[in-house]
């Protein structure tokens, strides 16, 4: 047991002597949250919209308040005149502006007419983000216009009321759990991979196997450095990530807890993944090369940006088995809706058979000769 | 091929045997990195492996620290058998693999605090071993040093004292000099032979230095191809080649007659050619193949560049019985060569 501890007591003090490791481990997925988090939660703000008015009738002064409104509250788009729809169209086409908003001839009086008015609207359909915005926005408005001045005493029309349960989570607090997952995996990348290989070429393991050691105890030792080293990624990524995305989550002591026993299985999981792959490798260049093909197998079939069930069958067959999905849905279940330890139960049973279970196979793998 | 002489100690102080290899192979699937290899290592003794690199030097050893497991034959150390017990054999050996182990990033101490703990040394004992091995190395000062800081020479000492942290009884070491300046290398020599006489070690080295094996080894085995070629003391093995002197001749000209005119001369054993007028010249007596050189040359109106005249040396040892040098082995040209990097300095 101490021979185990002595492995353990010897990768620590690697680890707490090369920051940069520790740095690194942390940098990615802190820049992704802070970067993807606010380039991907925002809205469109200060878009340019060409006005093409043919008609200069009342109905089309209530549109062109309308996007006064806009230019001045939400500030999605400001408004641009143009005198001819041809030069708009061609101006959304070469990026000029973003959209053009085309009022015909006649509209207002189409419009008290009831004779089918309609309001033209060209968009840069290649920004699929932007056009979207720009059309719901003038979907609210048009909506706006037709709504009833004087209200109906009974409503006909079906109503949705929707009650949301959390409070309001944006891009980056939606991204913080798979910041979190994708943090552990690098430590457990860099700090148990790469680093149990280089070792190996160098040949400080030949040092361990001429030492009475048994490979039990050295396998034993090695996958609890490299899992203690994931849990201090872990730890610092949430506390981290979740003061700057704004989650008092990590405030309530037993959410804490809960944490603290997710980060413990992941760490296991992820550590017993990255052996059973590493226990007959002998190249350095390896892992390195792994790590990309990796990162890209396990982080985005887990769920952690898009839902599994937009997932084509054999992209699901991958989540299933992936300990990024377990991992991924239990920091979302306490960090985003502290749903308590019922939430993660099946996460953490997962993520504890999974572990244990790749240890094992990769117990016997490991050759105790060079 | 295999040799079974007695050692020294087994004579005189009974049949007290640290190492014994009976009959060792270790195949690579077809091939044969050693081929039946027998010998023994008496209690105390300083025994080299001597060999080109790729003679199956480090694979003996290998085999012998239970790193490498053996395809037939016996090993036993320290009473053990390697294939049998190895824990019982890593007990009781320190080994110093041809690769720095010791972690670079840890200070000298912690390295060997770590290994007395993998050795399980008890708590009491740690630090009074360290204290020890860090005065019999001379890294006393340097103890709180990071080992990335030290220099080679520097950290081949604490790969040397981290062998001995749990104080074993047999210590292996893998090319011990290797890589070190040849100041740092005489220094290491010296701290072996010093360790062997206050600790009473058996050791068992590899090197493909001529010098490293005839200073510190009590006894000497060469290997090549895998096979044990020769085995004695360095005297013995030197008595072994047929010449006591070596005089070595750079004649002005090279003319064709030399080699049969050399060889034509009163006890001279053999000639080599070693260069253009270069010839190494075997002999019974030094000073009487010399003055026939001189008196020859003169007759022929021949001018002599140098002469020089030595014993024979472990290289003649090593060219009897494999029919060529270890030094030509050592600087074999590589297969290929990259072209110099622009702007590289020569």
């Amino acid at each position: 047991m101490n021979r185990m501890f002595a492995i353990v007591e010897r990768e620590m003090r690697k680890f707490f002597r090369s920051p940069t490791l520790m740095i690194m481990s942390l940098m990615m997925p802190i820049l992704q949250l802070l970067i993807m988090g606010n380039a991907f939660g925002g809205k469109i703000v200060g878009a340019h919209v060409a006005v093409v008015d043919y008609d200069h009738g009342p109905e089309a002064v209530k549109i062109r308040e309308g996007f006064d409104s806009i230019a001045v509250n939400i500030k999605t788009f400001t408004t641009v005149e143009y005198t001819d729809e041809n030069k708009a169209r061609e101006d959304v086409r070469t990026g000029k502006i973003d959209a053009a908003v085309v009022i015909p001839a006649q509209y207002s009086r189409r419009v008290y007419a009831q004779d089918a008015p309609r309001i033209g609207f060209v968009v840069d359909n290649s920004d699929l983000f932007t056009s979207g915005s720009l059309e719901a926005e003038m979907q609210s408005l048009v909506t706006a216009l037709t709504a009833p001045v004087i209200q109906p005493r009974l409503a006909s029309a079906i109503a949705l009321e929707i009650v949301e349960l959390y409070p309001y989570v944006n891009y980056m607090k939606f991204l913080l759990p798979a910041c979190c997952a994708l943090a552990m995996y690098i430590s457990v990348m860099i700090g148990g991979g790469m680093l149990y290989i280089d070792d190996k070429a160098r040949g400080v393991h030949e040092g361990y196997l001429v030492t009475p050691i048994t490979g039990l105890e050295l396998v034993m030792g090695l996958n609890m450095a490299g899992a203690i080293k994931a849990v201090l990624s872990g730890i610092c990524l949430v506390v981290i990530g979740s003061l700057m995305a704004g989650l008092g989550v990590i405030f309530n002591p037993v959410a804490d807890l809960e944490l603290l026993a997710l980060i413990v299985v992941t760490a296991i999981a992820f550590n017993g993944m990255m052996f059973l792959m590493m226990v007959r490798v002998d190249d350095p260049l390896v892992p390195r090369a792994m790590f990309g093909v990796l990162n890209l197998l396990l982080f985005y079939p887990s769920g952690a940006m898009y839902p599994i069930a937009a997932f084509p069958p054999w992209l699901r067959a991958i989540a299933v088995i992936d300990p990024f999905t377990y991992c991924v849905h239990g920091f979302k279940a306490i960090l985003l809706k502290d749903g308590g330890f019922v939430a993660i139960q099946y996460d953490l049973l997962f993520l504890f058979v999974f572990g244990i279970g790749t240890l094992l196979i990769a117990t016997p793998l490991f050759k105790r000769t060079l | 091929m295999s040799v079974h002489p007695t050692s020294p100690a087994e004579t005189q102080n009974g049949p007290r045997q640290a190492i014994a290899v009976e009959h060792i192979v270790k195949r690579y699937g077809d091939f044969e990195a050693v081929k039946d290899v027998s010998f023994s290592v008496a209690d105390g003794e300083i025994f080299g492996l001597l060999g080109p690199n790729g003679a199956g030097k480090s694979t003996l050893i290998r085999m012998m620290t239970t790193l490498v497991p053996i395809t037939a034959g016996k090993a036993i150390v320290a009473g053990y058998d390697v294939a049998r017990d190895p824990d019982a054999v890593r007990r009781m050996i320190g080994v110093i693999p041809q690769a720095l182990t010791s972690d670079p990033d840890l200070t000298v101490e912690e390295n060997l605090s770590i290994y007395a703990k993998l050795y399980s040394v008890p708590r009491a004992e740690r630090e009074k071993n360290i204290a020890e091995v860090l005065e019999a190395v001379d890294l006393v000062k340097w103890r709180g040093a990071q080992v990335k800081t030290l220099s080679g020479g520097m950290r081949r000492r604490v790969e040397i004292a981290r062998g001995l942290v749990h104080n074993p009884s047999i210590f292996f070491l893998d090319e011990p000099t290797t890589g070190l300046d040849p100041v740092s290398r005489i220094a290491v020599y010296e701290m072996l032979d010093n360790l062997r006489k206050t600790r009473h070690l058996t050791m068992l080295l590899t090197t493909h230095y001529m010098e490293e094996a005839d200073t510190l080894c009590d006894r000497i085995a060469i290997v090549d191809h895998g096979t044990l070629v020769a085995l004695g003391t360095p005297a013995e093995l030197k008595r072994t080649v047929p010449g006591a002197n070596v005089v070595e001749v750079h004649f002005g000209h090279d003319l064709p007659q030399w080699q049969t005119r050399l060889e034509g001369l009163d006890g001279v054993t053999s000639v080599q050619a070693e260069s253009a007028g270069f010839y190494r010249v075997l002999t019974s007596s030094g000073s009487k193949t010399t003055m026939q050189l001189v008196e020859m040359a003169a007759s022929l109106g021949e001018t002599l560049t140098s002469l020089s005249v030595q014993n024979t040396t472990l290289d003649d040892v090593f060219v009897h019985y494999t029919g060529r040098q270890l030094r030509d082995e050592l600087v074999k040209p590589p297969a290929f060569t990259l072209p110099p990097r622009p702007g590289a300095q020569p």
